[in-house]
């Protein structure tokens, strides 16, 4: 393992920028790393190095022109495979899209591009962003580097696994539930999701158009504010984006590295006290909050009552936005086509494509949403869901009219072994608990490493007003100066 | 079907019928409703689409803002109340020329709702209220290939053209309409025709029915007196404003004679068929797709500020029927007069041969007289004969001038409408100008009397009568370029006789 793969993003940059490190040595470093651990890992589903070299070397042909470099040229990013990136596959985790090569590229990855960064690749992920393990990719589930019979989270596993096995020190997330914080969590990394609105998902493809936040992913929280620099701001192409700047969240990062949290309250919400987290992940929380207060947070309980209700609200109002997004999968524009061997009707097309093409937790979405959403149910389901949706982000303003920051486990446990949870749906959407409630709300959330539990890594969630990204940026980074950062063992 | 339909007559005298009707309208904005590609009508097969119009993995729409005021200006145009919050929908159902499988509409919050429409009918005015005006997105073409029907049923292949996917459409609904009785066909008629020419004047569509920019659904039902409305059909494919009016009324005979013979009325959507006059069943409702309408997440709601509203409201312009009361006291026309204007789609055209120059009554004899009727004979639009108001006008100056007599200026017309060019042109070119150098003039008048000694000896001794013959052979000789009265004087005054 070279040097440079484990640098953190702003090391790297520093490098690149001082002319010590030339962007496309960092790429190679980082495309060998790869070549040597990623068969075990499969965090990657398409590896770019010709994409990736030609990148690195515009970046040190700018530096030797003398062109100013942004804050993060050269440094390498992995992207999970739910953005569109132009000419290079995407495919969601599916069978659906195998081979598809989008025409476009993201605002994402636009910016990326901008920014100088070296996109190494795509990450693999539960297809269309729909698990909480990585076990539901039609290409083969990722390894946790902590642990290679454990799953690394998802959806974004593979975004996660390729930052804790030294792949890549950057990668993009997207996070629905708990996507982006709950791989951050189980696999000792930093996952941000940001406020929703503030992160562009034009080229992200929909999985639940109202939840879906890209997001940064990183070795350190110092990193993931880089990146969310990067990549957040109003982008004309989304309806839904903001259209106010990105939080100061690098400044906030950097404040919150001094230690010193004197004045900020912080709450732990009573609801998720009973929800039955495992007991080491109990532990270490309660160590992580004890290092909050010496860091000088004041720590208050807050009552969220209809969080309560958030697991099963999520699991309507989800579903029946993909049962819609996911109608244009039907092969007759792009993708997978199946039967079409010119006496089959157009409608057989159709449907044998998407029985062919989409794995059964995709299908057992599609399902409860297009039931959710039929009429006669509408109201009882969907309409029902959104008023709890009302209910909980009240709870989070009233919450917030008391504290800075809302704290918790990000994950009620540590990495689980892969197939422990395959086969009972609900035990698997456990895993986005504590995660959901934010992505209901619409407000951002970062999980930070804050200890080991048996050897395997725990996350705690910093969560905070919508725009108020800094905010959590600050506490997670401070926390991050009192515990340090977890290295997985040696691949 | 076979059964022999009750007269007209005799259905009306015994049911009633409720009539409404749909209608959409492909607005004129320069980019489609949620994405940059550019709306002209034709183009090669999908090249004008991108990633949102087709609906690709990852894109994502965003509204229009021309298109939402369009639809503001039509919502007030007929009297609607404009929401201040609103929302899109999404519809749902699978269907190639759709590129996401969905619709983005909009369901239970239309932009504008509950307006009224006023038209005049046999001189009457009848009011129609508008039920609701939303916005939504076209979709695109598909091309049955293959098969004998040209549906999807039979087809060995399906070609699907996504030009038009994404282009704004707005829908208009009409409360129902009960109470027309035997007008009902002329009352559909005369909605869509007033409704054609609100929009028109408003300048947000060019409204063609042939085009598909306009497009009508013709829901009807019929119920015994004093009954319940009874079940409707819906009726699809009415492409022009004859056939709004035949759609009507082919249907209140069919149902009447199903209701005759003790059947019952299927709800259904029926197509209408242009040749025949007479509708089929298409799909039947039995199937009936549940469409499962949900606010569209990925756009935020709509929110006209309501100054911005009442800004469209002030600048709306006259609307056509106000217009026609106007000009119909400028022109100094009868009711029936205006309506022989209103009904040839004349009264632009007749305005705007006025404003060039021609009296009112000139420019409604040209326009209501020859040019109608070759737009009948040919089949166009009167508008799309190939002579505009200025031509008009300038035709008639010639006749004013003397240049022209009203046969020549008939010939010179043809000319333009055929596209030789301006009535000055085709009257220089084609050599029509009327004879007036009386140098030439007494010259042919001396030939003819030369050349008929014996005619001439006549009108001298008094047959004044007889220089009828003398004229005519003037007029043969200046190819009837020649004014005739003044033809006849002149040989008068040559032979030294008194006229
Ligand atoms: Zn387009």
């Amino acid at each position: 393992m070279s040097d440079l793969t484990t640098k953190t993003a702003a090391e790297i940059a520093a490098l690149v920028a001082g002319g010590e490190a030339s962007a496309v040595e960092v790429t190679q470093a980082h495309l060998d790393r790869i070549a040597a651990v990623d068969d075990r890992v499969h965090a990657f589903l398409h590896v770019d190095a010709e994409g990736a070299l030609a990148a690195a070397r515009a970046v040190d042909e700018r530096r030797a022109a003398g062109e100013a470099l942004g804050p993060l040229a050269g440094v390498p990013v992995a992207v999970k495979d739910v953005l569109t990136t132009k000419g290079v596959p995407t495919t969601v985790g599916s069978k659906i899209l195998e081979g598809w090569r989008p025409p476009y590229d993201a605002t994402i990855v636009e910016r990326l591009r901008a920014a100088g960064t070296v996109m190494l690749g795509k990450t693999n992920m539960d297809e269309f962003a729909m698990g909480s393990s990585t076990e539901y990719s039609a290409y083969g589930p990722t390894r946790n580097p902590w642990d290679l019979d454990r799953i690394p989270g998802g959806s974004g596993g593979g975004s996660a696994a390729a930052l804790a096995a030294y792949e890549a020190p950057l990668a993009i997330g997207s996070d629905t539930g708990g996507s982006i914080r709950q791989p951050g969590a189980v696999t000792g990394t930093v996952g941000a999701k940001p406020t929703y609105g503030g992160t562009s998902r034009y080229g992200l493809v929909a999985f639940s158009s109202s939840l879906d936040t890209p997001g940064p992913c990183a070795r350190t929280v110092l990193d993931a504010a880089l990146l969310h620099e990067a990549i957040g701001g109003h982008d004309p192409r989304d309806s839904t984006s903001i259209p106010q700047p990105v939080p100061d969240v690098v400044a906030a990062a950097k404040l919150g590295a001094t230690g010193d949290l004197t004045g900020v309250r912080l709450g732990i919400v009573t609801e998720f006290a009973g929800e039955g987290a495992e007991p080491g992940v109990l532990a270490v929380f309660r160590e992580a909050v004890d290092a909050l207060t010496k860091l000088g947070a004041e720590i208050v309980e807050v009552s969220c009552p209809h969080f309560t209700y958030a697991l099963p609200a999520y699991y309507l109002i989800a579903p029946s936005e993909c049962s819609s997004n996911l109608a244009r999968f039907d092969g007759v524009r792009f993708g997978l086509r199946v039967g079409d061997d010119g006496n089959r009707s157009l409608e057989e097309v159709m449907s044998l494509t998407r029985e062919a093409g989409f794995g059964p937790e995709v299908k057992r979405r599609i399902m409860i949403g297009t039931y959710a959403l039929s009429s006669g149910y509408y109201d009882a389901y969907y309409g029902q869901a959104q008023k709890v949706r009302t209910l909980i982000s009240r709870d989070f303003t009233a919450a917030f009219a008391q504290v800075d920051a809302l704290i918790s486990p990000t994950t009620p446990f540590v990495a689980f072994p892969i197939g422990a949870r395959t086969s009972d749906p609900y035990q698997m959407y456990l895993a986005d608990l504590f995660t959901i409630p934010t992505n209901l709300y619409g407000g951002p959330g970062i999980s930070v490493p804050c200890g080991l539990s048996d050897g395997l890594p725990v996350g705690l969630q910093v969560m905070a007003p919508t725009m108020a990204d800094d905010r959590m940026y600050r506490v997670a980074a401070a926390l991050e100066s009192a515990v340090g950062t977890f290295t997985p063992p040696a691949l | 079907m076979t059964t022999t339909l009750p007269s007209y007559d005799d259905v009306v005298a015994r049911y009633e019928p409720v009539i409404g009707l749909e209608t959409h309208v492909e607005l004129g904005t320069r980019t489609k409703m949620f994405c940059g590609c550019p709306t002209d009508f034709g183009g090669e097969p999908n090249t004008r689409v991108c990633p949102v119009c087709l609906g690709l993995p990852g894109s994502l729409p965003v509204a229009n803002k021309a298109a939402v005021e369009a639809t503001i200006r039509i919502g007030l145009a007929l009297n609607c109340s404009i929401a201040q919050w609103c929302r899109f929908a999404r519809k749902n159902y699978f269907y190639p020329d759709m590129p996401k499988n969905f619709q983005i509409s909009q369901y239970d919050e239309p932009l504008c709702v509950d307006g009224y429409l006023d038209v005049e009918v046999n001189g009457e005015t009848v009011r129609i209220g508008i039920e609701r005006v939303h916005l939504e997105e076209d979709t695109g073409k598909t091309l049955h290939v293959g098969g004998a029907t040209g549906r999807i049923h039979g087809a060995t292949e399906s070609l699907v053209d996504y030009n038009r996917a994404g282009i704004p459409l707005v829908e208009i609904v009409t409360k129902p309409i009960p109470g027309a009785g035997a007008l009902a066909p002329e009352v559909a008629r005369a909605y869509v025709t007033e409704l054609r020419d609100v929009i028109r004047s408003l300048g947000v569509s060019d409204v063609r029915m042939e085009e598909g920019s306009l497009r009508c659904d013709v829901n009807t039902s019929l119920n015994l007196p004093g009954e319940e409305w009874g079940t409707r059909t819906e009726t699809k494919n009415v492409n022009s404003l004859r056939s709004v009016e035949r759609a009507v009324r082919s249907e209140m005979l069919r149902q009447a004679s199903v209701l005759d013979a003790g059947g019952r009325i299927t709800q259904e959507t029926r197509h209408f068929h242009e040749d025949t006059g007479d509708t089929t069943p298409g799909r039947s409702k039995e199937t009936a797709t549940d469409y499962r309408y949900f606010p569209e997440p990925d756009l935020v709601p709509l929110a006209p500020d309501p100054a911005w509203v009442a800004e469209l409201k002030a600048a709306l312009p006259e609307l056509p029927r106000l217009r026609r009361r106007r000009l119909q006291q400028e022109w100094g026309l009868s009711d029936l007069d205006m309506q022989s204007v209103v009904n040839a789609g004349a009264v632009e055209l007749i305005e705007a041969t006025v404003a060039a120059g021609a009296s009112p009554a000139a420019a409604r004899k040209w326009w209501l007289g020859e040019l109608s009727r070759r737009a009948n004979e040919t089949g166009v639009e009167l508008a799309d004969i190939g002579a505009t108001p200025a031509q008009v006008a300038e035709l008639q100056r010639l006749v004013d001038a003397g240049k022209l007599t009203d046969k020549l200026a008939r010939t010179v017309l043809e000319g333009v409408v055929a596209g030789e060019g301006s009535p000055t042109e085709v009257m220089t070119n084609r050599n029509l100008e009327v004879v007036s150098d009386t140098g030439a003039l007494t010259a042919a008048v001396d030939e003819a009397i030369a050349a008929n000694p014996d005619i001439a000896e006549k009108v001298r001794s008094g047959k004044v009568a007889a220089a009828g013959a003398l004229v005519g052979a003037v007029m043969k000789s200046t190819r009837g370029q020649a004014d005739a009265k003044s033809v006849r004087e002149l040989i008068l005054e040559r032979l030294g006789v008194q006229g």
